[in-house]
């Protein structure tokens, strides 16, 4: 799960790490009166969205005046706003965060992931701030820090030294950094995150550290020990389809073809994705039914890939393993029965039982045909959809 | 021989009177394995499945000397039943509940390696050894007792390349899925170091799926240590970039962790390729002659 800037500015500063005055708006006429409590005369105003690059698209602007803040404000909330990170319809602008201006003198990195090579939280720094972090990897690694961290000491002094070291801090930002460190690393493991990501992290004029970026995605898997978290969830960023399929706790991502797939297990429903594209095929959509196939898990599937008009097909390809097959066949009848399916299904039964499984979908009066192996399965499809 | 597991494992069963472990512990137990008892706190002192119920691994270790044990508690306790296995000194823990949270797994697993011990999953499918014993939830009957070693981040993916080898009568020594998490218990490394040493394995097939860097690895280790052949298949080759496919391991992340990457380094590495799914039975079958 991901949170927005203003969220994760709302963490950061529960962990005394440096951030800005700010107020966040959900409609415009809150604007003014958000300016004249942060005071000053000059703010930045920034569109809330769950992708990076908002500044290059426009969704990140210094204003001089209130009404400047309000102006913006009307003209972006509720609409799309597109980056080089999201797809070509954008992600809806659902909150406008105005921060009190920061006069920068250095932009530097920091952030922190979970290495699955070392299995340790390791954080990544790097004297070049304000540009995408891949690319000072490919053209300039000198400049960049990887320190991990052990989970029975902590992070170390010694560490946030060395960090300090390539980012070219001075004494004073140096001991700031040492104080910081800790408090990254107790965000991290308190709040179980994946990604902890300030881009940039700046020197000020004053020459003091500040976060003036905030990216924060949290472990799914953790959720059940967040709520507070959770409650920070923002549905306008998720795609609809896959929301609704979250909810009868199926995993499902929306794709560009025209064949639905329903599948059991996350690795088979990629491989059978992958063998549509093979034959020559598109698929509309990843769908893991999960390892047991209910009657009532199948028909919710049928309803989010029906709910897309693309689908002029639907594959289901089941490994049955400890579940029978004839049983995930009754189930699969009965969820259309249920939804009305008006397009060609194919099924696909391997695993226990499947000759009876398949005998049952054949003697079936639905407009649903039987195969045995995926290879044909696969390719009826990819032949239907054309 | 076999890696893992066989007739001489004494299997604990964590969480034993929940549905999923009852269910599971049957087939188990129809299969043949030696389930000697298990686990549920509150419950001890009671039979399930013919078999004792323990309050304690402690407790179990002490009266009916178990060598492995299976975990089905739900995710919010798995790092206390891992944890409280891995103390009692269970050798083999297999986790097969999904969900776990990533930072429990960074303890456990610093744990687990300073004892020594070996832990499979979570979110895994267990391990088999045909015709000896089954720790998981895979269906017993598509297995055939062979010559491929089989090692997988994927469950229903694993059925289906041991159905492929089972059907050309090739059969396995032994299966084992570790899971599709970031932070798995075992890597892919540390299985092919147990069936390159193993004589009954002739061939080993590694199925892989987009995320991580778990493929180049274990590439770069059969490179330099591995003289039998290994089939690969990876997922995912059709997955878009930033979307997490149902696994918490499988997203492609700042543009690595492609299946196309992974081929390549795979194949760089000696490492047979099927390019789809369908092909993994026929390309064993094929590098064995």
């Amino acid at each position: 799960m991901n949170l927005h800037e203003y969220q994760g500015k709302q963490l950061f500063a529960e962990y005394h790490l440096p951030v800005s005055n700010s107020q966040v708006i959900f409609s415009a006429n809150e604007a003014k009166e958000a300016c004249f409590k942060i005071g000053g005369c000059k703010w930045v105003v920034k569109a809330q969205v769950h992708a990076g690059g908002r500044g290059k698209a426009g969704g990140v602007k210094l204003v001089n005046s209130p009404e400047e803040a309000e102006a913006f404000a009307l003209n972006w909330l509720g609409k799309q706003l597109v980056t080089y990170q999201t797809d070509a319809n954008g992600q809806k602008v659902s909150a406008i965060l105005i921060e009190s201006c920061t006069d920068i003198a250095k932009e530097l990195y920091l952030s922190a992931v979970i290495d699955r090579s070392s299995r340790k939280i390791v954080f990544i720094a790097s004297s070049e701030g304000g540009v995408n972090i891949e690319d000072v990897a490919k053209n300039s690694p000198e400049k960049i820090i990887y320190e991990s961290i052990d989970p029975l000491t902590g992070p170390l002094p010694f560490q946030a030294r060395r960090i300090s070291k390539v980012l070219g801090l001075n004494s004073l930002q140096s001991k700031q950094f040492n104080q910081m460190l800790p408090n990254f690393v107790r965000l991290f493991q308190e709040k179980d995150l994946s990604l902890l990501e300030i881009n940039p992290l700046v020197i000020k004029e004053d020459g003091n550290l500040h976060c003036l970026d905030a990216k924060i995605n949290i472990d799914s898997n953790a959720l059940f020990r967040q709520p507070k978290l959770v409650e920070m969830r923002d549905p306008s960023q998720e795609d609809p389809k896959e929301q609704e399929a979250a909810k009868f706790d199926l995993s499902y991502v929306s794709l560009d073809g025209n064949i639905g797939c329903m599948v059991n297990g996350a690795g088979l429903a990629m491989g059978t994705m992958d063998t549509i594209k093979f034959f020559g095929g598109d698929p509309a959509n990843f769908l893991d039914v999960g390892g047991t196939a209910t009657q009532e898990r199948v028909a919710n599937a049928f309803k989010i890939i029906l709910a897309d008009p693309k689908v002029k097909v639907v594959l289901v390809n089941i490994f049955g393993g400890i579940v029978r097959c004839d049983l995930i066949a009754k189930g699969i009848l009965a969820a259309i029965d249920e939804v009305g399916v008006n397009v060609p299904v194919i099924v696909r039964l391997e695993g226990n039982n499947a000759e009876s499984g398949s005998a049952i979908i054949e003697e079936s009066n639905y407009a649903i045909e039987s195969l045995n192996n995926l290879q044909e399965a696969a390719k009826r499809a990819v032949e239907l959809a054309q | 021989m076999s890696i893992l597991v066989n007739k001489d494992t004494r299997l604990l069963v964590q969480g034993f009177t929940g549905s999923q472990a009852t269910m599971h512990s049957e087939q188990a137990i129809a299969y043949g394995t030696n389930v000697v008892g298990g686990v549920t706190p509150g419950k001890g002192g009671s039979l399930h499945l013919d078999k004792p119920v323990f309050n304690s691994v402690l407790e179990a270790k002490e009266l009916v000397n178990p060598n492995a044990a299976i975990i089905f508690v739900p995710a919010p306790f798995c790092k206390d039943s891992i944890l409280e296995a891995a103390e009692a000194g269970i050798e083999l823990i297999i986790c097969i509940t999904e969900g776990v949270p990533t930072l429990d797994m960074l303890i456990v697993k610093e744990k687990i390696d300073a004892l020594g011990l070996k832990l499979i999953g979570p979110n895994c499918p267990g391990v088999i050894t045909p015709g000896e014993a089954k720790l998981g939830i895979m269906p017993g009957d598509i297995h055939l007792r062979g010559s491929v070693g089989i090692i997988s981040r994927s469950g229903t993916l694993t059925y289906e390349a041991v159905k492929q080898t089972t059907d050309l009568g090739l059969g396995q020594s032994t299966c084992v899925g570790i899971g599709g998490d970031p932070i798995p218990g075992s890597s892919f490394i540390d299985i092919l170091k147990l069936f390159q040493e193993d004589d009954e394995t002739k061939a080993i097939v590694l199925v892989g799926e987009i995320g991580g860097s778990a493929e180049e690895e274990a590439a770069d280790f059969i490179a330099s240590y591995v003289t039998k052949p290994v089939i690969s298949y990876i997922a995912g080759q059709t997955a878009p970039a930033g979307k997490r496919m149902g696994h918490a391991g499988a997203i492609i992340a700042g543009g690595k962790g492609t299946a196309a990457d992974k081929i390549a380094k795979l194949k760089s590495c000696g490492v047979h390729i099927a390019d789809n799914l369908l092909e993994i039975g026929n390309t064993v079958k094929a590098v064995l002659g």
